[in-house]
C-alpha cells in the first residue's frame, strides 16, 4: 500500500528527519493561506498522488507570490496527473502540498527495501541524488552505498555513520546524516514498511539536511497491526476495479486486454494469461479467487470482472485442490442468472470433483463453453472473443 | 525415500484444531500420512480426530517423537509458530499459512540461524501448497489423487501451477517422487536451488520439473548452481510472461521491481545455463516426456 508525500513526511518527521515546513491543502484559497503561515517568499506546490516523476508532468510549481499559488492550485486540483509510472489512466489530483522553497546545494537519494536475496533491510545510498534509482545505478554505479541490517540487532550507529562518510558529507553534517539515516530506519521497521525513498535528501546552502521528497510503501500483510497506516489509504489513487475486487477480498489486477480471467491460484492464474496471449489474445485482467470458493465468491468475481467495460469473453479456470469443482459450477450459474453474463463463456474445470460439476453445467442449459484441458481453454476463449468482436463490428 | 518426507515420517499438525487445520489433518491421514498428534495452546490433554493434542510443541516431540510439523497458524501468529518448531527440534516445518508480514520472516529466518547447520530445521513455504512424495505421504493442501508415484521431481512456488504440471505428466503416465511447493513470498524457507540439492542426490528422482514466476531472484541463483552442479536434467517454466513491471500478482513475490526479475528475463538466463524450457504452461506434459526419452537414449 502506499501512501502520499505529505502523510510520508509527517512520520519522518516525528522520527527526527528534517522536512521543509508545509501543509495541505484542498483549495486555492487553503493553498494561498497555508503560504502565509509557513511563512518565507517562495514556496513549492506539490500534486499529491501515488506516483514518482511529477515534477516532468507538471505536478511540482515554484512559486513566488498569492496569484502564482492560486492558478497553479487552479490547474491542478481535479485534474488527472499522467506521469511515466501512472499509466495513460493517469491519477486524480485532489490534495495538494505546500512547502517553503529550498535553497539546494546538493542532492543526496536514500532509499530502504526489502532485499530478497539477504533476506535483510538494504539502505541504499547514493551522492547523485535527484535521478531515479535505475538511472543512478546504469550512469553512476560506483557512487550507490549498499548495507543491510540485522533484523537481530537493528540498524547500528557505526553503519549510519559510514554511510554519511560515504555520502561525502563535510564533517558538521554527519551528526545530522547519521540521525536522518536512523530515524527512516526506525520508521520502516516500526511500520512495516517494504519500501522507503527519500529522493533527493538536499544539503541547504545553509548547511541543513533535508528531506525534500518522500516515498513510502507498506507490506499490505502486515496492515493487521499498522492501524494508523491503514488510516492512510487513499482509493482515489487506486484503479477502481482493484479497489472494488479488494474490498470483497479478492486478488485482481487491472490490464488493459479484453478477456476477463477467474482463476484459483497466482500461478495459475499468471499462467492462463500467458496461454491466452499465446493463443492471440490480451487478458483483461488477474483475478486469483483463492482457496474456498463458495459459489457466492464465484458470483463476486464475474461481477469484479464484467465491472471492466472492455471485457467481451470470459476464461474461468479453475484446477480445485481445496477448491471444489461443482461449487463453482454452480457459482458460474449462480452468476449467468444473477449477475447477467452477456459475454461469450469459457470454463474450463480439473481436480476435486470435476464430473459432479461438468455435468452442473452441461445440466444448467446455460451457454457455457466447456474446455479440458488449459490449452484448450485459452484457444477457445479467444476464438469466442473474436467471433464475438466481429460480431459487434458488423452490428 | 524421494525427498523431505516418506510413509514413516511422523507429523504433527500446529493450529490443529482449527477448521483448515482439520479438514487437511483428515486428509493427510487419509492420504497416509503418519500424523501423530498437534498442538493448540490450552486444548493440551485433550483428542481431536482422535490424536492427542499438545500445548506446545516441544511437549508433543518429547511424546510423540514427531520430526515435522505442518503449520495452519493464522498469519498473525504463525512466525511464532515456526521459531517454536524450530526450537522444539523439528527437522521439518511446512507452512501453509498465506499473510506472514515479509519482517516476522526476517526474523524467522534470523532465528533459525541460531541453530548448527547440522541441526538447523528445514523450512517449506510459508503460502505454498506444501509437500507429496505420492503414494506414501501428504504434508500440505494438494489433491493427493492428481500424483502418480515416479522419478521426477516438481519444485514450484505456485500451488495450482503444480497441479497443472503433475495432471499433464500423469496423462501422459509420468510420475513424481516428491513436489514441493516452496510458495510464492519474497522470503521463503527453502529456495528453488535447496530443494534441487535435495532432488540431485535423491536416488528416487531422475529429471527435475522447476515451476518458478516473476520477481526475485532464486530462479537465476538456481540456474547458475544447476549449470555448475547438476546432472539430471532440469526443466523449467516460467509463469508471467504476460505481467506488467511493478504490478503484483497475487504472491506478494510476484512483483517485478529490478532488472532480471521478469518471465523473459529469467527464461533467458535458464536456457543460457542449460536448462530445457517449458514454452508454455500446456506442455509440461510432453516436454517432460521428450526430456526423459532423450536421456534414456543417451545413457
Amino acid at each position: 500500500m502506499d501512501i502520499h508525500e505529505y502523510q510520508a513526511k509527517e512520520l519522518l518527521a516525528r522520527h527526527g528527519v528534517h522536512v521543509p515546513r508545509g501543509g495541505l491543502a484542498y483549495s486555492p484559497e487553503q493553498a494561498t493561506y497555508r503560504a502565509r503561515e509557513i511563512g518565507g517568499s517562495k514556496w513549492v506546490l506539490k500534486a499529491q498522488v501515488h506516483s514518482g516523476a511529477r515534477g516532468k508532468a507538471g505536478g511540482i510549481k515554484l512559486c513566488a507570490n498569492d496569484d502564482e499559488i492560486s492558478n497553479a492550485a487552479e490547474a491542478m486540483l481535479g485534474r488527472k496527473l499522467v506521469t511515466q509510472q501512472t499509466g495513460p489512466r493517469g491519477k486524480l489530483i485532489s490534495r495538494l502540498y505546500l512547502e517553503e522553497a529550498v535553497d539546494i546545494a546538493q542532492e543526496l537519494y536514500l532509499g530502504f527495501v526489502l532485499d530478497r536475496k539477504e533476506e535483510r533491510v538494504m539502505i541504499v545510498a547514493s551522492a547523485a541524488g535527484g535521478m531515479e534509482i535505475e538511472d543512478i545505478s546504469e550512469k553512476k554505479p560506483d557512487s550507490i552505498i549498499r548495507a543491510t541490517v540485522d533484523p537481530g540487532v537493528g540498524m547500528q550507529g557505526f553503519q549510519a555513520r559510514e554511510i554519511a562518510f560515504g555520502l561525502g558529507l563535510e564533517s558538521n553534517l554527519i551528526g545530522k546524516a547519521t540521525e536522518t539515516i536512523l530515524g527512516c530506519y526506525q520508521v520502516f521497521r516500526d511500520y512495516d514498511a517494504s519500501m522507503l525513498e527519500i529522493n533527493p535528501l538536499v544539503v541547504t546552502r545553509d548547511g541543513s539536511l533535508v528531506a525534500l521528497d518522500a516515498k513510502m510503501s507498506f507490506d499490505e500483510n502486515a496492515l493487521f497491526r499498522r492501524p494508523e497506516i491503514s488510516e492512510l489509504r487513499d482509493k482515489s489513487q487506486e484503479d477502481p476495479r482493484e479497489t472494488f475486487a479488494s474490498d470483497r477480498g479478492l486478488s485482481y489486477v487491472g490490464l488493459d486486454g479484453n478477456i476477463g480471467c477467474i482463476i484459483n491460484g497466482a500461478g495459475l492464474a499468471m499462467a492462463t494469461m500467458d496461454m491466452i496471449k499465446i493463443a492471440g489474445g490480451e487478458p483483461a485482467n488477474f483475478l486469483d479467487i483463492g482457496g474456498g470458493a463458495s459459489p457466492e465468491r464465484v458470483a463476486k468475481s464475474f461481477r469484479a470482472v464484467l465491472g471492466d467495460k472492455n471485457v467481451e469473453t470470459i476464461l474461468v479456470n479453475i484446477f480445485a485442490g481445496i477448491n471444489r469443482c461443482d461449487w463453482v459450477a454452480e457459482g458460474v450459474i449462480k452468476a449467468i442468472r444473477e449477475v447477467g453474463v452477456d459475454v461469450p463463456l469459457v470454463v474450463r474445470l480439473s481436480g476435486t470433483k470435476v464430473e459432479e460439476g461438468r455435468k452442473i453445467l452441461a445440466d444448467s442449459g446455460e451457454a457455457v463453453i466447456v474446455a479440458d484441458t488449459l490449452a484448450e481453454a485459452a484457444e477457445k476463449a479467444v476464438a469466442a472473443w473474436r467471433a464475438a468482436a466481429k460480431k459487434k463490428k458488423a452490428a | 525415500m524421494a525427498i523431505l518426507l516418506n510413509r514413516s515420517t511422523r507429523v504433527i499438525v500446529q493450529g490443529f484444531t482449527g477448521k483448515i487445520g482439520s479438514f487437511h489433518a483428515e486428509d493427510m491421514k487419509r492420504y497416509g500420512t503418519k500424523v501423530v498428534g498437534g498442538v493448540t495452546p490450552g486444548k493440551g490433554g485433550q483428542t481431536h480426530l482422535g490424536l492427542p493434542i499438545f500445548n506446545t510443541v516441544k511437549g508433543a516431540v518429547r511424546e510423540t517423537r514427531a520430526e515435522a510439523s505442518i503449520v495452519f497458524v493464522p498469519p498473525p501468529f504463525a512466525a511464532d509458530s515456526i521459531m517454536e518448531a524450530a526450537d522444539a527440534g523439528i527437522k521439518l516445518c511446512v507452512c501453509i499459512t498465506d499473510g506472514i508480514p515479509s519482517q516476522d520472516m526476517m526474523q524467522v529466518k534470523r532465528y533459525m540461524r541460531r541453530y548448527r547447520f547440522e541441526d538447523r530445521m528445514r523450512l517449506i513455504g510459508p503460502n505454498c501448497a506444501g509437500v507429496i512424495t505420492p503414494g506414501q505421504a501428504l504434508m500440505g493442501i494438494m489433491p493427493g489423487s492428481i500424483y502418480l508415484p515416479g522419478r521426477v521431481g516438481i519444485v514450484g512456488r505456485s500451488g495450482t501451477l503444480g497441479y497443472e504440471a503433475a495432471s499433464q505428466m500423469k496423462a501422459l503416465g509420468i510420475g513424481v517422487s516428491t513436489s514441493v511447493g516452496i510458495g510464492g513470498d519474497p522470503i521463503n524457507g527453502s529456495s528453488f536451488k535447496d530443494i534441487l540439492q535435495l532432488f540431485e542426490r535423491d536416488e528416487d528422482t531422475d529429471a527435475v520439473v522447476m515451476i518458478g514466476e516473476i520477481g526475485g531472484p532464486q530462479e537465476a541463483e538456481a540456474a547458475i548452481w544447476a549449470r555448475d552442479n547438476m546432472r539430471k536434467p532440469l526443466i523449467a517454466y516460467i509463469a508471467g510472461l504476460s505481467a506488467p513491471k511493478g504490478r503484483r500478482m497475487g504472491h506478494a513475490g510476484a512483483i517485478i521491481s529490478a532488472f532480471g526479475e521478469s518471465a523473459q528475463e529469467k527464461v533467458e538466463i535458464l536456457k543460457e545455463a542449460g536448462v530445457v524450457i517449458v514454452p508454455t504452461p500446456a506442455s509440461f506434459g510432453e516436454v517432460v516426456a521428450d526430456t526423459l526419452a532423450r536421456t534414456k537414449k543417451a545413457a
